[in-house]
């Protein structure tokens, strides 16, 4: 039963990558994103972090890819880009084999290392024990606890990207001066 | 006997090392800014997977925290990201990544 949640979650999340980086169109790219979030959700769940797939569909396919959408729309991009023509020609190949090499390199790092990945925390309870609170309680705990100071700082950024994203987006009054000026 | 094969914390990390593979692709080869944003969404959540599946595996809650507070950056990131694509496009209205070289010396 995990095998066959894991075969058909790591197909979602393949396709759906590929989907990405492979289709013309941006809102098609974006549809496959929520495919592959919603396979990393599924292998949280698996994986015991309910938590964290709840928020992963809220925060990324409720949120993110609607964002992503909207400015598609927005901008009238929705169309699908002519991806034959290269500028520079060497470069696609070359972007291929550094990230072929690259991904050569993590597995063998991670095959050679998964001996030493031993149990060494304070141990996870999950909701086979009874409680079925048990994984936000100790989210919460480590956030409240030891992050709390990473957590406020978090809040900052979140102002701070509010604020530049409003100050990005508003149409000056001297824009159309300006514009007029350089034509 | 396939019902007795249970993935194991490496099968997740593998399946996340190849899935940053797939986003690096998507940065360096595609020239829509839109599209080299959701590649890094999927480098990010590479990431978060290799995280979870070391925290499952050693026991330790700190990698779920950590994927918590990747998911606030992320989302942070994607807004001052859209929002300075939105205001460059306002100007221009073809996109890729190849025209905004206004800041070349």
């Amino acid at each position: 039963m995990e095998l066959f949640v894991f075969i058909c979650s790591a197909a979602m999340v393949l396709a759906g990558a590929l989907g990405v980086v492979l289709r013309s169109n941006p809102v098609h790219a974006a549809l496959s994103l929520v495919l592959t979030l919603f396979g990393i959700a599924v292998m949280f769940v698996s994986q015991q972090a309910e938590f964290l797939a709840a928020v992963q569909v809220i925060v990324y396919a409720g949120a993110i890819v609607v964002l992503f959408l909207f400015v598609i729309m927005l901008l009238g991009v929705d169309r699908a880009e002519n991806l034959e023509t290269e500028s520079l020609g060497i470069q696609r190949p070359l972007a291929i084999i550094l990230s072929l090499g690259f991904v050569a390199l993590l597995v063998t790092t991670i095959l050679q290392g998964r001996d030493s990945l031993n149990m060494r925390g304070d141990g996870l309870i999950t909701a086979d024990s009874g409680d079925h609170d048990a994984n936000i309680r100790q989210i919460a705990r480590s956030i409240f606890s030891d992050y709390v100071v990473a957590f406020e700082v978090t809040s900052v950024l979140l102002i701070v990207a509010v604020v530049g994203t409003v100050v990005l987006a508003r149409k000056r009054k001297s824009e159309k001066d300006l514009t007029g000026v350089s034509a | 006997m396939l019902a007795t094969i249970v993935p194991t914390s490496t099968w997740y990390l593998i399946l996340g090392a190849v899935l940053f593979g797939i986003g690096m692709v998507g940065v360096l080869v595609r020239r829509n800014p839109l599209i080299m944003f959701m590649s890094i969404e999927l480098m990010l959540n590479a990431v978060n997977l290799t995280f979870v599946a070391l925290s499952t595996q050693l026991t330790d809650i700190n990698g779920q925290t950590a994927v918590f507070f990747v998911l606030v950056v992320a989302a942070a990131e994607v807004v001052v990201g859209l929002g300075i694509i939105v205001a460059i496009m306002r100007r221009r209205s073809d996109i890729s990544v190849d025209d905004l070289s206004a800041l070349k010396g």
